[in-house]
């Protein structure tokens, strides 16, 4: 959530009726999610959170709270992670102890690791049998801790009210992430006075630092001096609200962009200065732009491993100006000629006046003729007999372009296929790709795009999953009929756990052990479950599908069953410098891997 | 080399395992750790011992700071300090060795705390090499148990203020410098 958005959903809690009120600690939960402006809540019951279930009867009676039925947990968190995403709103999960509460631990650990707010509440055993290996117990607070912003266990209704405030705050606030409220089932059962005007307090946690003047000035001086300038976007632009500050610097100064995986659209991919997404899987050109730039300005984002690469040969020619909320980011990786730490909604238009017009054609000439030498089309257009995962990409691109809806969310779940939606899915905006970046989840697509379209029922959600990961959480096709859900699902099947296969292809001497994949048919699977559904294996079917997919209310399933043996290109091996990648082949070439090929 | 940094933080459950939670995951040498009250009601103080670089310090300063009930953070290490810990010592007595050691801690300024027929315990106050040195005086003697506080530090005069003042950590400058008079660390947001 932006930082003035934070704000407005502040102003709105002061509004509310604060006069303290006796009730439960399990409706106290409820009380607190209405003022914090909660309406959807993702989650499964069980022994230790009845109360609180019980509790919420008079809430989704009025109207004021719906409960989606999750089938696991895992994807009650990808669901709430899903609908922050898609809103920048606080997402909200629930479940019960024990394994409840430890199946929603990969959901909270992808949220961790993306900086999406959410609060998640779980159901401990009674305070006089914690510590006694109880029926249904874990430690869910020491086994959360290290994939959260912060948890708290409560074992007195008296600190319920301000503990779900905290966490509120917490989860929203700043650098966004999930907190974990683990109440006992007395303390739910237990009635106690519920109030919500509380300041407030925490010490020593300073969501919005405030930038320093003389570092900002110095990196307008930096921007202001360089020849070949180049911006990496990350997800920080989205969450600051900043695209159009961004393309407005970007416009000024003549500084093409490249962005991370999650900041993709920050600035729209058809601009001519957009060079799309770096790093391990982007185009050789945008690498190459890395390293070749004379000053490298970070914007929103944390240098993990894939975009960067060999951290000793990243970038070497760059002075680097690192703009971050998060201090602990700054030098975490890579250490910055010049940061400036603080809100990006407050820095980047601060800097806009700071830094002067001008044009760069010998840098942006450079980069166009790299560009002309790395032809995706050689793949786009590639007309064979086969059905290639670039070419259904593609085409899902041009289909949603023509699709009635407006606004056009696409959820990838984790793999190749997520590597090809970024690379041949052109997106116009920041977020409207929503995908499990950091912690790399197989089985996020699915569920994140019911918590996608639960936010937006008029949104298109296309979820794009390989025949895998959609096999990890494809139990959650039910809630699409349960909650009357149009999400759309694109599977592209080939047989395999593509991106590992890949990696034994070209780094393990294609030895496929274990990753050959068993799928059910898929379109009799969807049957069963009332979806319906198409099988696609020609290139001449495709945009019949997606057009037929996007005529049909409601949910629709596509088994898109394409070439077996295909890989993500260029490719950077694990531990080479960015620029040391693996080309994209021409058609018809062998695809094989003879070491680091440099490539300029 | 090592570093002396001092955390202050709410005192609530799980606090502890939160900060040690913390630096175990994000790889962290830690060579000493200690936890006690502050002169604050509600807020405990821990001083911590890290040995590494600059940036690994600057990183668990961050990372310190991020746990929510953190208040505040401080590296010591560039300012004058009292540093101390304490070690009781059960050293192997005959009668022929125990005046000798009764001397040794005698030199030491520590104190003999217990006393029985073939052993005694010593207490020692001090820098961590003065007790480091009796240690290694006593070891031929045979020590049969040991144990020491870690690392404790009070800065020395006025340097540290009270929990609430502002981090030094945490805040950054406010005022414009002429380009180039700035040091990397300030440039860069560190400590």
């Amino acid at each position: 959530m932006t930082r003035s958005k934070a704000k407005q959903v502040d102003s709105h809690r002061q509004s509310l009726n604060s006069t303290p009120r006796e009730m439960t600690g399990a409706q106290m939960v409820w009380e607190a999610l209405v003022a914090e402006g909660t309406t959807v809540v993702f989650g499964h019951p069980g022994g230790a959170i009845l109360p609180t279930y019980d509790a919420l009867a008079p809430f989704e009676a009025s109207g004021a709270i719906h409960h989606v039925l999750v089938r696991h947990e895992q994807c009650a968190g990808h669901m709430a992670d899903g609908y922050a995403r898609a809103t920048g709103d606080v997402g909200v999960c629930i479940a019960t102890s024990g394994p409840g509460a430890t199946n929603l631990v990969t959901g909270l650990a992808t949220a961790q690791m993306d900086s999406i707010p959410i609060v998640a509440i779980t159901g401990q055993v009674p305070t006089n049998l914690l510590g006694t290996d109880a029926f249904q117990e874990s430690d869910v607070i020491g086994v959360t801790q290290p994939v959260c912003k912060h948890n708290y266990l409560v074992t007195d209704v008296n600190e319920l009210p301000l503990i779900l405030k905290e966490a509120f705050y917490i989860a929203r606030e700043g650098r966004p992430g999930p907190v974990l409220i683990d109440i006992c089932k007395d303390v739910q059962n237990a009635k106690g006075i519920f109030r919500y005007d509380f300041e407030i307090d925490l010490p020593g946690f300073e969501p919005w630092p405030s930038y320093d003047l003389g570092s900002l000035l110095d990196a307008a001086q930096i921007i202001n001096a360089a020849e070949r300038p180049l911006i990496m976007a990350g997800h920080g632009v989205k969450l600051a609200g900043m695209s159009q500050e961004l393309l407005e610097l970007v416009e000024k100064a003549e500084i093409p962009v490249v962005t991370t995986l999650l900041g993709t659209g920050d600035i729209p991919e058809t601009h001519p200065l957009s060079l799309g997404m770096g790093g391990m899987h982007g185009e050789a050109f945008a690498n190459m732009a890395v390293q070749g730039c004379d000053v490298l300005i970070a914007m929103g984002m944390r240098f993990d491993d894939r975009i960067t690469g060999r951290l000793d040969k990243f970038a070497k020619q760059a002075k680097i100006i690192h703009f971050e909320l998060d201090k602990a980011e700054v030098g975490k990786n890579v250490m910055p000629t010049v940061a400036v730490i603080g809100d990006l909604g407050e820095t980047l238009p601060a800097l806009l006046p700071l830094v002067s017009e001008r044009r760069h054609q010998n840098w942006t000439q450079t980069l166009q003729a790299w560009r002309g030498d790395t032809a995706d089309s050689d793949i786009i257009n590639y007309e064979g007999d086969e059905l290639t995962p670039p070419f259904v990409i593609r085409q899902l691109w041009h289909a949603t372009n023509t699709a009635k809806q407006q606004r056009v969310l696409v959820v990838t779940d984790v793999g190749q296929h997520q590597m090809w939606e970024s690379q041949y899915f052109i997106h116009e905006k920041a977020g409207q790709l929503l995908t499990s970046g950091g912690l790399g989840t197989m089985g996020f697509a699915l569920p994140a795009a019911i918590g996608a379209q639960m936010s937006d029922r008029n949104a298109l959600v296309w979820a794009v999953a390989g025949d895998g990961g959609f096999q990890m959480t494809l139990q959650e096709l039910i809630v699409l009929q349960q909650e009357k859900l149009p999400v759309k699902i694109a599977i592209i099947n080939n047989g395999f756990l593509g991106m590992v296969r890949q990696w034994q292809q070209i780094f393990y001497d294609k030895r496929y052990v274990g990753t050959p994949i068993l799928t059910p048919d898929l379109v009799k699977l969807a049957e069963a479950y009332s979806i319906p559904a198409l099988r696609v294996t020609k290139p001449e079917q495709v945009v019949a599908a997606y057009e037929q997919a996007h005529a049909t209310p409601g949910p629709f399933l596509i088994d898109f069953r394409v070439k077996e043996e295909v890989n993500v290109y260029p490719m950077v091996p694990p531990g080479a410098a960015v620029d040391e990648l693996i080309r994209r082949p021409k058609p018809g070439m062998v695809q094989g891997y003879s070491g680091v090929q440099p490539s300029w | 080399m090592k570093y002396t940094l001092v955390a202050w933080m709410r005192d609530k459950p799980g606090v502890l395992s939160r900060v040690s939670g913390m630096l175990r995951r994000r790889n962290f040498n830690i060579d000493s750790l200690q936890v006690s009250h502050s002169e604050t009601p509600g807020i405990s103080r821990m001083t911590f011992v890290v040995d590494g670089d600059e940036r690994v310090v600057d990183q668990v300063l961050k990372q310190m700071q991020k746990v929510v009930d953190v208040t505040r953070v401080e590296n010591i290490s560039d300012q004058p300090t009292i540093l101390r810990e304490l070690a009781l010592i059960r050293v192997r007595t005959t009668a022929d060795t125990r005046r000798e050691i009764m001397q040794f801690a005698e030199i030491y300024r520590a104190q003999i705390v217990d006393i029985s027929a073939d052993s005694l315990v010593i207490q020692i106050v001090g820098a961590e090499d003065k007790v480091d040195s009796l240690i290694d005086l006593l070891d031929r003697f045979g020590i049969e148990e040991m144990v020491r506080t870690g690392r404790v530090a009070l800065a020395r005069g006025m340097r540290i203020g009270s929990h609430k003042a502002v981090s030094s950590v945490w805040k950054a400058r406010s005022t414009p410098v002429a380009n180039g008079n700035r040091s990397e660390r300030e440039k860069t947001g560190g400590v």
